[in-house]
C-alpha cells in the first residue's frame, strides 16, 4: 500500500502499486483488476489526481523504457510508454532527431504525453503530441493488445488522445521525431511592458517563430499589470552556432544543479519573497535580444535544473490552473488575470501562449485561443476563486487542462468538454466494466 | 473526492438531525454543492434537514438509522457507500438525558452508553472498513470536553464521549497507512437543543462557530481539534487540578 499524490502534492490516496512487467504480466495486472481498478502511472509530473487510484491498483510504467527501432530518414521511433523525453532526447538527439512536442518539462513519459496530449512552445505552429503519434500499442480491458491508429480505428485513437489513460494501457508508441541540426535554440528575447502590448506582439510575430512563450508578471499591477518577458526561437542550423560548439551540435548533457530538501519551510514562499524574485527576473530579461543562442535545456526546460522543486510549496502544496479561451475572448483573459493579481496569490511566473488548432481528440486539451498557466500555492479561499475564474472560462468558451486540474467540479468539466459523451461511448465500447479507473475519473465523473 | 483546495463531493451525516453536525456539514461544502447522506432517525426533523440542504442547493440522500440497534448499522453504511466514495463521514450522534437519572436509574444509563458509546465504536467498524476500501477520505468524530475529566454534574454522559474519544482516536493511527483520516472535535457547552434548558456553561458557543473551528482543522490536517480553540488551554488546566480543588470549581 503506498500513499501517491500528484506534482502539486495535494489530496493523496493509497493504493497497492505494481511494477510493469511485459505485456502478459500487465494484461493479467489489467484482467485481474481489482474493483476499484487500475491506472498507468509514469513519472508523476501531473499536478492533480490523474496518476492514482484509491483503494485501487496503480501500474508504475516508468520500468519500461526501452527505444525499439529508430529510422533516422523519416523521423519514425518506436518506443515503450515509461520512456521519458529526457531519455529520448539523451538517446535521439546525438542522431539529429528531437521530441516533436516538449513541455516545460523532460521528466514526463511518453505514456503521459498521450494520455494529457501534452502541449509546447511549439504548439501554435506543430500541434500537439498526439498529433505526431502515427500509432499505439493500446491493451485494453479485455486483455488484448491493439494497434490503434487515425486509420485503424479513429475513435478509439483519438479517445486516447488526451483520455488520461481511461481507454486503456499505452504501451508502445509509434513517434515521428523532428530533424535538428543541433541541441541548441536560436532565440530572441522582449520584455512586454503590460497585457495589450504582449498580447498585440504575440499576435504580430508569433507566426516567424516555431516555438514562442511569454513568461507574466502576475504580482505587477496597475498600468504593469501583465509585464512580461517574451522569449521566441527556433532549432539552431549549425553555421549558426558559435565555433566551440560546432564540433559537436547535438551534445545534449543536461545536468541537475540542484535539489531542493524535503522538508522546506511553510511559508517560504510569499507575497514578499516571490514579489521580489519576479522583479529580479523581469530586470534581468534584456529588453531586446535577437539571436542569442541556447541550450535545449535552457530553452525549454529551466526548472528541471531544480530537482524536487515542487517541495519549495511546502507541506500544503499547490496547484496550477492552466486554461485556454478563444481568440476574440481577450476581455476574459484579461478580467483573470487582473483577478489573480488582485487576489495577490504568491505565485510566480505565469506562462501565456496563442495555441493553434487543436485535434480530433475530445478531451485534448488545445483549442486555438489563449492559454494561461500559473502556479499558486494551496491556502485560504483559493477554492472560491478558482470556482469564480471557472465561471469566466466557461462563459468565454475556454476550459481546463486535466492534466494541470487538482480541483474543477465534473459539473464544470463537462460543461467545458461537451464532447465528454463522445469520449465516455469509445470508453464503454472498450472498457465497459470500467476497469481503468483513477481519482481523476472518480472526481470529474469521466 | 476531497480535491487539492479541500472541496468534497459526498459527505454522510451519521445524526442526520444533529444541529452541530449539520452546520459541520454546511462549512465542509462551503459554497459548492455537494451530496449530503443523512443517515438518522426517521421523523419530521429528519425531513427538515433534508428539505433545508435540498433549498439550498443540495443532493440529498436520506437513510434511516437507529443508533440504539447495533445490529442494523453494517447494512445501513453499506447503503451510504453504495452509490460512491465518501469524501467525510461526520459521527455526530449523541444523546445528553437527565444526567441525575443517568447514573441512578439502570435502563437510561444502559440506554446513553448504547447510543453514545456503543454505537460510535459500531459505526466506527464500517466506516473504517469501507473508508479503507477507498484509499482516501475521512472521519470527524464529534466528541466533548465532557469526556476530558468527569464532572458530578454530568459524568455518565462524560464516561461515554471519553470512550468514543479513545476509540476514534486510535483509529485514527489504525487507518493512517490507508489513507484515511480521523479528526477527533472537542466543542464545549454549544447552545444547542441538546443542552436547551441547562445554564450555559463558560466559553459557550453556537453550532456555526464549532462548525468553522472544526472545519479550518480538517482543512489543516489535524488530528484534534477544541471549539472554542482556547479549550484545549483550559482543559489542560483542569485535567491536572487536584479533585478536592475541581470539586469547588463552578463547572
Amino acid at each position: 500500500m503506498t500513499a501517491l499524490a500528484g506534482w502539486g502534492r495535494t489530496a493523496p490516496s493509497v493504493a497497492v502499486v505494481r511494477a510493469a512487467g511485459e505485456d502478459d504480466q500487465l494484461a493479467e495486472a489489467v484482467a485481474g483488476a481489482p474493483v476499484r481498478g487500475v491506472i498507468a502511472r509514469g513519472l508523476g509530473r501531473s499536478y492533480g489526481d490523474p496518476a492514482q487510484n484509491g483503494g485501487g491498483a496503480v501500474l508504475d510504467m516508468t520500468s519500461r523504457s526501452r527505444v525499439l527501432s529508430v529510422d533516422v530518414p523519416s523521423g519514425r521511433v518506436l518506443v515503450e510508454a515509461g520512456a521519458s523525453l529526457d531519455h529520448l532526447m539523451q538517446h535521439l538527439l546525438p542522431l539529429g532527431l528531437m521530441v516533436p512536442v516538449s513541455p516545460g518539462t523532460r521528466q514526463v513519459t511518453v505514456g503521459g504525453a498521450v494520455a494529457a496530449d501534452i502541449h509546447g512552445k511549439n504548439h501554435h505552429a506543430a500541434g500537439s503530441f498526439c498529433d505526431h503519434v502515427e500509432s499505439l500499442d493500446l491493451l485494453t480491458a479485455d486483455g488484448v493488445v491493439r494497434s490503434v491508429s487515425r486509420e485503424s480505428d479513429p475513435q478509439l485513437f483519438w479517445a486516447t488522445a488526451g483520455g488520461m489513460g481511461l481507454t486503456g494501457l499505452v504501451l508502445r508508441v509509434l513517434l515521428r521525431m523532428s530533424h535538428v541540426e543541433s541541441a541548441h535554440y536560436v532565440v530572441d528575447t522582449e520584455r512586454a511592458r503590460d497585457l495589450d502590448d504582449l498580447m498585440a506582439r504575440l499576435e504580430a510575430d508569433d507566426h516567424r517563430y516555431p516555438h514562442s512563450v511569454a513568461w507574466i508578471d502576475c504580482l505587477a499591477r496597475g498600468s504593469a499589470l501583465g509585464r512580461s518577458v517574451i522569449t521566441r526561437g527556433r532549432s539552431a542550423r549549425v553555421a549558426e552556432l558559435p565555433r566551440s560548439l560546432q564540433r559537436a551540435p547535438l551534445v545534449f548533457r543536461p545536468s541537475t544543479r540542484l535539489t531542493v530538501p524535503d522538508v522546506c519551510p511553510p511559508r517560504l514562499l510569499n507575497g514578499l519573497t516571490v514579489r521580489a524574485f519576479n522583479e529580479l527576473w523581469f530586470r534581468k530579461a534584456p529588453r531586446r535580444v535577437r539571436r542569442d543562442v541556447q541550450g535545449l535545456g535552457q530553452f525549454f526546460h529551466p526548472l528541471d535544473a531544480v530537482e524536487d522543486w515542487n517541495r519549495i510549496y511546502g507541506p500544503r502544496g499547490f496547484l496550477q490552473y492552466q486554461f485556454v479561451v478563444p481568440f476574440g475572448e481577450e476581455q476574459a483573459l484579461r478580467d483573470v488575470v487582473r483577478r489573480l493579481s488582485d487576489a495577490g496569490t504568491a505565485s510566480f511566473l505565469a506562462v501565456l501562449k496563442r495555441f493553434g488548432t487543436g485535434n480530433p481528440g475530445p478531451l485534448s486539451f488545445p483549442a486555438p485561443g489563449w492559454t494561461l498557466a500559473l502556479d499558486i500555492p494551496v491556502g485560504g479561499g483559493l477554492g472560491e476563486l478558482l470556482d469564480d475564474l471557472d465561471r469566466s472560462v466557461l462563459d468565454a468558451g475556454g476550459r481546463l487542462y486535466l492534466a494541470k486540474d487538482s480541483r474543477a467540479t465534473a459539473r464544470t468539466v463537462h460543461a467545458m468538454y461537451p464532447r465528454v459523451a463522445e469520449f465516455r461511448a469509445v470508453r464503454d465500447r472498450v472498457d465497459p466494466h470500467r476497469h481503468f479507473r483513477s481519482d481523476l475519473a472518480r472526481r470529474l465523473d469521466l | 473526492m476531497i480535491d487539492a483546495v479541500g472541496n468534497v463531493q459526498r459527505v454522510l451525516l451519521l445524526g442526520g438531525t444533529s444541529e452541530i453536525g449539520l452546520a459541520v456539514l454546511r462549512e465542509l461544502a462551503g459554497g459548492r454543492p455537494v451530496h449530503a447522506v443523512l443517515a438518522g432517525r426517521p421523523g419530521p426533523r429528519l425531513d427538515a434537514a433534508g428539505s433545508g440542504l435540498r433549498a439550498a442547493g443540495h443532493d440529498v440522500t436520506v437513510l434511516p438509522f437507529d443508533a440504539e440497534d447495533p445490529a442494523s448499522h453494517p447494512q445501513v453504511l453499506e447503503r451510504a457507500f453504495a452509490d460512491g466514495d465518501v469524501d467525510v463521514a461526520v459521527v455526530a450522534f449523541g444523546v445528553l438525558g437527565d444526567q441525575e437519572r443517568a447514573w441512578q436509574d439502570h435502563e437510561a444509563a444502559v440506554r446513553l452508553t448504547q447510543v453514545n458509546f456503543t454505537a460510535s465504536v459500531s459505526v466506527g467498524v464500517e466506516l473504517a472498513r469501507h473508508l479503507s476500501a477507498q484509499g482516501r477520505g475521512g472521519i470527524i468524530a464529534l466528541s466533548s470536553v465532557a469526556g476530558q475529566r468527569p464532572r458530578r454534574s454530568n459524568f455518565v454522559y462524560g464516561a461515554t464521549k471519553a470512550g468514543m474519544d479513545d476509540f476514534y482516536t486510535g483509529l485514527r493511527e489504525a487507518l493512517r497507512p490507508a489513507g484515511v483520516s480521523v479528526l477527533v472535535a472537542r466543542p464545549g457547552f454549544v447552545r444547542t437543543r441538546m443542552t436547551e434548558g441547562l445554564p450555559a456553561a463558560p466559553l459557550a458557543v453556537d453550532q456555526d462557530a464549532v462548525a468553522r473551528v472544526v472545519v479550518r482543522a480538517w482543512r489543516a490536517h489535524r488530528d484534534v481539534v477544541y471549539a472554542p480553540a482556547v479549550l484545549r488551554l483550559v482543559m489542560v488546566v483542569l485535567r491536572s487540578l487536584p479533585s478536592p480543588l475541581f470539586r469547588r470549581l463552578p463547572v
